[in-house]
C-alpha cells in the first residue's frame, strides 16, 4: 500500500536493465552469414586477388571515377534547378505552366533511362544536322553535325539530367507542399513578392523535407552514370569494361569497380548529413543539431 | 474629423455558395483603435484578411489609406491588379497572426529585418539597428540571436509585432493575436499592443479578450454570421448591448 509505505525515495532510480538476449542471438547469426560471405568471396577459385590488386588503383580506372564524380555531379546539379523550376511550374497558378511540366516529368519517368541515354547518344543518326536559328528565313546562328555537337560525355549528361529532373521534381514539390501555409501568408503580409517568397521562406524550409530523398537519388545518379557505358562515355565502368574486354578479368573488374562505387557512395553520406544539419537550423533544439527521434521501433 | 484609414464599404466574401461576409461596412480613422468580437466562424477573421487582400472579395470596396484595395478602377471598370502592385499595398498594412508564423530557419532578428532588406530596400546596417529597436520595444533585446523554436509563444507573437512593425505600417491587423498562448503568456503580448496604441498606432483587433477591448478600445463591432450586429464604444457594445445575439455572445465570453 503506498500509503503505509515509510520509504524516502528521494535515491536515484537504481534498476537492472531489461536484458535482450534475442539481438544476441540473432547478432550471431548475422555475424556467421557474413563471414562465412566474406570467405567464400576471398577463397574463391575464379577470383584472382593479385589482378584486382593490381587494376584498383590503374589509372584508367581513376580517370574513369573522376570522370564519374563529374558527370554525377554536373547532371545532380543540372536536375537540382531544373527540378525546382519544374516542381514551382507544377504549382502554379498557370494551367500552361502546370500542364508543361506534367507532361515532361510523365514522358521522362515513362520511358526507361537506357532508352533514353541511346537515344540522346544516337541523335546524330535521327537528326544529322543540327541548326539555330529563326525558322524559314536565312538567320542562323550555329549549324553543324550532330555528332561534333553533341559528343557521348554531353549526350550522357543531357539525359541523366533530364530523366533525373523529372524524378526530383516530385521531391521537390513534395517540400514545398510540406511548408505551412502560413509562412507564405506572412510574407506577403510584409510585402515580399512571389519570387523573393519562394525563394526566402519556402525553398529554405522545404529543403529540410528534401535533402534525404535526394541523397537517395545523387546515389542513385552515381550508379546509372555506369549506363552511360552503351555510348561509350569514359567513366569508371566504362573503364573497367574496356580493360576486361582486353585481360578477360571480367570478375576481378567488377570486383574493382564495385569498391569504388560503394567507397563513393558512402563519402557522400557525409555531405548530406552537414547539408541536414545547415537546413535543420532553427527546427532543431539547440545549435542546429538534430532532434532526438521521437519514433523508435520496438524497445530501446 | 481624422483621416478615414480603413473605409470597407458593403464587403462581401463567399467560398462558393457559402457566403461568409454578407456585407459589412465600417470605417476607422487614423490613431483609432476597433476591436473585432464575435463567435468563432462568424467571418471576422475573414474579414482582416480581406484588408490585405490575402483573400479576395466578391463584393463591395475597401479602401485603406485612400486605396483602393486589390483593384484598380477607371470609371466604372475594375481591373484587377498585378500582383507586383498588391505586394506594394502589403507594405504599409502590417499583420499579426493567430499562430505568430514566424519564419522558423530565422533568428528573431533575421525575422524583423527580412522584409526591410529584401522589400523596402534598407541597407543591412540600418535594418539591423531598427531590428535591435524594435526587439527592444516588445521587450526582447536579449532574445535576438534565438530562433523560434527557442522561444516561448509569447515571445514569438512579440517577435511577430515586431516584424510587422519594421515594414513602418500605417495600420495594424491582429488576428486573435493571443488565442494560441497560455494563459500566464497573454499579458505580455496585450502590454505590447497597448503600448502601441497608446504610441498611436491605427489597429484593427479580432479578439476574444474583453478586458483587452474595454481598455483600449475606441470602437467595438460584434459580427455574427457576416454580418455587422452591433457597433459602438467599448460602454456601449461591452456593458450596454442593445441586440439579443450580442447580449447572448457576451453572456457565454464574459
Amino acid at each position: 500500500m503506498a500509503t503505509t509505505d515509510n520509504t524516502d525515495y528521494g535515491d536515484d532510480v537504481v534498476a537492472v536493465p531489461l536484458r535482450h538476449p534475442a539481438r544476441w542471438i540473432f547478432g550471431g547469426i548475422a555475424s556467421v552469414l557474413l563471414l562465412s560471405f566474406i570467405w567464400a568471396v576471398y577463397s574463391a577459385k575464379s577470383i584472382q586477388h593479385e589482378l584486382v590488386a593490381k587494376y584498383i588503383f590503374d589509372p584508367r580506372i581513376l580517370q574513369g571515377m573522376l570522370v564519374t564524380i563529374f558527370v554525377t555531379v554536373l547532371c545532380m546539379a543540372i536536375a537540382a534547378i531544373l527540378a525546382t523550376l519544374l516542381a514551382i511550374m507544377k504549382l502554379s497558378a498557370n494551367p500552361l505552366q502546370r500542364w508543361l511540366a506534367t507532361g515532361f516529368i510523365e514522358f521522362f519517368r515513362g520511358t526507361p533511362l537506357l532508352l533514353q541515354i541511346v537515344f540522346w547518344g544516337y541523335l546524330g543518326i535521327i537528326f544529322p544536322q543540327l541548326v539555330l536559328g529563326v525558322p524559314y528565313t536565312d538567320i542562323v546562328w550555329l549549324s553543324g553535325d550532330t555528332s561534333d555537337l553533341i559528343p557521348a560525355l554531353v549526350a550522357g549528361v543531357i539525359a541523366l539530367s533530364l530523366n533525373e529532373a523529372a524524378y526530383s521534381a516530385e521531391i521537390v514539390r513534395a517540400g514545398i507542399l510540406a511548408v505551412d501555409s502560413g509562412q507564405v501568408e506572412a510574407a506577403k503580409s510584409l510585402g515580399m513578392s512571389g519570387g523573393q517568397t519562394m525563394r526566402r521562406i519556402v525553398l529554405p524550409q522545404a529543403m529540410r523535407v528534401i535533402i534525404p530523398p535526394m541523397g537517395n537519388e545523387f546515389i542513385g545518379m552515381l550508379k546509372n552514370t555506369s549506363l552511360l557505358q552503351v555510348i561509350a562515355v569514359a567513366e569508371l565502368y566504362t573503364a573497367a569494361s574496356t580493360i576486361s574486354s582486353a585481360n578477360l578479368a571480367q570478375i576481378e573488374l567488377l570486383v574493382v569497380s564495385g569498391f569504388w562505387y560503394l567507397a563513393m557512395t558512402t563519402v557522400l553520406g557525409f555531405p548530406q548529413r552537414a547539408l541536414e544539419r545547415r537546413y535543420g537550423r532553427g527546427f532543431a533544439t539547440v545549435g542546429g543539431r538534430a532532434a532526438p527521434r521521437a519514433f523508435k521501433v520496438g524497445r530501446s | 474629423m481624422a483621416k478615414l484609414m480603413v473605409d470597407a464599404r458593403s464587403v462581401r466574401k463567399s467560398y462558393g455558395s457559402n457566403e461568409v461576409l454578407e456585407g459589412i461596412t465600417l470605417s476607422v480613422e487614423q490613431g483609432e483603435v476597433l476591436c473585432i468580437i464575435g463567435p468563432s466562424g462568424s467571418g471576422k477573421s475573414t474579414f482582416l484578411r480581406c484588408l490585405n487582400h490575402l483573400e479576395s472579395i466578391n463584393g463591395g470596396r475597401i479602401y485603406v489609406n485612400d486605396e483602393l484595395m486589390g483593384y484598380r478602377q477607371t470609371g466604372k471598370v475594375l481591373h484587377e491588379m498585378k500582383p507586383k502592385e498588391i505586394a506594394r499595398q502589403r507594405q504599409a498594412i502590417g499583420m499579426v497572426f493567430q499562430r505568430f508564423n514566424l519564419f522558423p530557419h530565422m533568428t528573431a532578428l533575421q525575422n524583423v529585418i527580412e522584409a526591410p532588406i529584401g522589400v523596402a530596400g534598407v541597407s543591412p546596417e540600418d535594418a539591423k539597428k531598427l531590428g535591435f529597436e524594435l526587439l527592444a520595444q516588445v521587450g526582447l533585446a536579449d532574445k535576438a540571436e534565438h530562433y523560434p523554436a527557442q522561444l516561448s509563444g509569447g515571445q514569438q507573437q512579440r517577435v511577430a509585432i515586431a516584424r510587422a512593425l519594421a515594414m513602418k505600417p500605417k495600420l495594424m491587423l491582429f488576428d486573435e493575436p493571443t488565442s494560441a498562448l497560455d494563459p500566464e503568456l497573454v499579458g505580455d503580448v496585450l502590454d505590447v499592443m497597448k503600448g502601441l496604441a497608446k504610441a498611436g498606432m491605427t489597429m484593427i483587433v479580432v479578439t476574444h479578450e474583453m478586458g483587452f477591448a474595454r481598455e483600449v478600445a475606441d470602437k467595438v463591432v460584434f459580427i455574427d454570421k457576416g454580418q455587422i450586429v452591433e457597433m459602438g464604444t467599448p460602454k456601449q457594445v461591452l456593458d450596454k448591448p442593445q441586440e439579443a445575439r450580442t447580449k447572448a455572445f457576451l453572456n457565454k465570453v464574459l
